[in-house]
């Protein structure tokens, strides 16, 4: 080694050294704040996942923000199958089966037809087909309060109120909107001439539809599917109106268990029936969620 | 195989006229180009023959057939697009399956035809890759592929060369002109390039506003274009236009052009020889008919005027050079052999080839 670079090695850059703290600093704050308001947002999660284990005494001497002392997982058990809601004592179960048979139904009707809706309103363009779709654009800005009267008359009309076929019918048509808003704008990006060129080659409406469009379109799909079963899964307000007793949807239910009549509120099965209502939409955001974040964006940057 | 037939066709978008009574035939197995500049109506002309547009007023015909309110996919035609727009999600033996499953031809029927196609094509090898997978020729063939296994009546071209780079463009050129000799199906190529016109065509149809301005043989509208907008449009870099006038000129006609300081008299030959003197016309000479003149070229090529020209710019590009004169008020540009090619500010006596010069009206524009 020459000399040079031995003195080059031992010369202290204090430029250098000043911009290395520096950056050192600036990632410890940014960190720091990350992870200050990472606790803060899972906090009230932890909380009631911790309640959902402990005992009620145990909750009522010591608060409901306390490091738990005990440890029991009957509630979870009570909250399911035991526990009484309205007079009933089968727990919440009931329950979080009609909402997986409103979910389900209305999250695949709805995503069908918008996206048919979508392929129609981009590919198939007809006089008048921009009003439609305004139209129904309108829809994902009317409050879904305003509707509340004209589907209670509706419902009653078709004998449907109380019942889970009635919700399934109402998130469908309510859904619509943002549905057919998704899948247009997706299919409005793919190019007229792979359409000219199915129909030259002989293909109809629904073959284009089902081999060259579908085929494209899992990213939208996926979108469509997690937004429409987490809305559906979630919304409170229709379930708790048009329904009640044993035909509510969990959502509607969670707020009944609250409001038990009795004097002493279980806290621990609270927790436990809340965590099982919001499992699902979780698991379908923790299966689909990247899905979603990236169809969310494209055609954003193209 | 079928002949094309065009009759007065229009086409409105609302008030909008983007056709304006086209009437082209194409007979069986010719290779007819439409080129124009962009917005002449050229790829609304080819989707009205391919049924993906409606015929406001006027006949199509397919062989003896009228297509007018024919489905597209009734019309025993296949189309290659300018996006190739190949089916992103299908292979590419799917993609030139599609047409084929669309229609129900039996199986073996297919693969005989995806293997003879692929052949021909050079596309075995690419079979069971993805569009997204292949370079721009490969798509290029493919979406020809697709075109092919079908076996229709009229083959239809929008801009097909159009998205690929310079030197495969030339290579894809030259292969659709085997493949036509190949196949004889009659083709409507629709390109904005006058070179891929002229290489390809047997006929070139040239459109302009919504007209055919010019329907012929290459050759015929390069050397006797119908009007000042073919032959401007037609030929790179494009045909000089002088302002001038027809003179008396010891019993022969000439042209008159305003030089420098004075007339030049550049005598017609041939059968623009015998026209009458004394009015205004436009004089067209296209850059390769300009030389530096010597007195022995007289008597290789007749029909040869001369003038003499002020050089303002050269401009070499290896093979030839440009070089832009001044006559008179005008410009004109020349294309000269490397070896002979004039000097910046050099005044040099021009050799006019009369004999494929072009006289227009200057009102009407026309071919006199």
């Amino acid at each position: 080694m020459s000399s040079s670079a031995v003195a080059a090695d031992t010369v202290f850059d204090a430029e250098a050294a000043n911009a290395r703290r520096r950056w050192i600093t600036a990632r410890v704050i940014i960190y720091g704040l990350l992870t200050l308001f990472s606790l803060i947002y899972i906090m009230p999660l932890i909380v009631v996942i911790l309640n959902s284990f402990r005992d009620l005494p145990e909750i009522n001497h010591n608060g409901l923000i306390a490091w738990p002392r005990s440890f029991n997982p009957i509630y979870w058990y009570q909250a399911w199958d035991t526990y009484c809601v309205g007079g009933t004592c089968a727990g919440v179960k009931g329950n979080f089966f009609n909402s997986l048979a409103m979910t389900i139904p209305a999250t695949i009707i709805s995503t069908a037809l918008g996206a048919i809706n979508g392929y129609i309103l981009s590919k198939w363009k007809f006089r008048g087909s921009e009003i439609i779709f305004t139209c129904m654009l309108l829809g994902v800005f009317v409050p879904g309060q305003l509707s509340l009267m004209p589907w209670a008359y509706l419902l009653g009309k078709l004998h449907l109120t109380n019942t889970v076929y009635g919700l399934i019918l109402l998130h469908c048509v309510q859904g619509l909107s943002f549905t057919t808003l998704f899948c247009r704008n997706f299919y409005v990006n793919i190019p007229d001439d792979l359409i000219k060129a199915a129909r030259i080659d002989g293909a109809g409406f629904w073959r284009i539809f089902w081999k060259v469009i579908l085929p494209i379109s899992p990213p939208i799909l996926i979108v469509t599917v997690i937004w429409q079963f987490t809305g559906i899964w979630n919304e409170f307000l229709f379930g708790v109106i048009f329904t009640s007793g044993t035909q509510q949807p969990i959502t509607a239910a969670l707020v009944a268990l609250g409001a038990n009549g009795l004097s002493v509120h279980a806290y621990n099965v609270s927790s436990a029936a809340v965590l099982i209502g919001a499992f699902p939409p979780l698991l379908v955001y923790f299966l689909g969620g990247k899905y979603f974040v990236r169809g969310l964006t494209q055609g954003a940057i193209k | 195989m079928a002949s094309l037939t065009i009759r007065n066709a229009f086409k409105n978008y609302g008030m909008v006229e983007v056709l304006k009574g086209v009437d082209i035939e194409a007979q069986q197995g010719e290779f007819v180009a439409l080129v124009g500049p962009s917005g002449c109506g050229k790829s609304t002309l080819l989707a009205m023959i391919a049924g993906l547009e409606s015929v406001t007023s006027g006949e199509i015909w397919i062989g003896d057939r009228m297509v007018n309110s024919v489905a597209p996919k009734d019309r025993d035609i296949a189309m290659v697009f300018q996006s190739y727009a190949l089916y992103p999600t299908m292979t590419v033996r799917q993609n030139m399956l599609f047409g084929m499953e669309a229609r129900g031809v039996p199986k073996p029927q297919q693969e005989e035809a995806i293997k003879r196609v692929s052949a021909l094509l050079q596309i075995e090898q690419l079979l069971n890759r993805k569009p997204g997978q292949l370079s721009g020729g490969q798509r290029q063939r493919v979406a020809m592929g697709r075109a092919l296994v079908r076996d229709p009546a009229l083959f239809l071209f929008d801009e097909p060369l159009s998205n690929l780079d310079a030197k495969l463009r030339v290579e894809m050129r030259t292969e659709i002109k085997k493949l036509h000799n190949r196949v004889g199906k009659t083709t409507v190529y629709v390109t904005h390039d006058q070179v891929e016109a002229m290489t390809l065509a047997s006929r070139i149809a040239v459109m302009h506003q919504g007209q055919v301005q010019q329907f012929d043989e290459p050759q015929a509208v390069y050397d006797r274009p119908a009007n000042m907008f073919v032959a401007g449009f037609m030929g790179s870099p494009s045909m000089n236009f002088l302002p001038a006038q027809l003179v008396e000129d010891g019993g022969k006609t000439a042209v008159a052009v305003r030089g420098a300081d004075r007339v030049e008299k550049l005598a017609l030959y041939n059968g623009a020889a015998d026209r009458a003197g004394g009015r205004d016309v436009i004089l067209g000479v296209r850059p390769e008919h300009i030389f530096r003149y010597h007195p022995d070229l007289k008597n290789q090529k007749p029909g040869i005027a001369t003038l003499p020209a002020p050089v303002e710019l050269v401009e070499p590009t290896g093979a030839e050079t440009m070089a832009v004169m001044k006559i008179g008020e005008s410009e004109i540009l020349g294309r000269f052999d490397p070896d002979e090619a004039p000097r910046m500010g050099e005044t040099i006596t021009l050799g006019v080839d009369m004999s494929h010069a072009c006289l227009f009206d200057p009102t009407t524009q026309r071919l006199i």
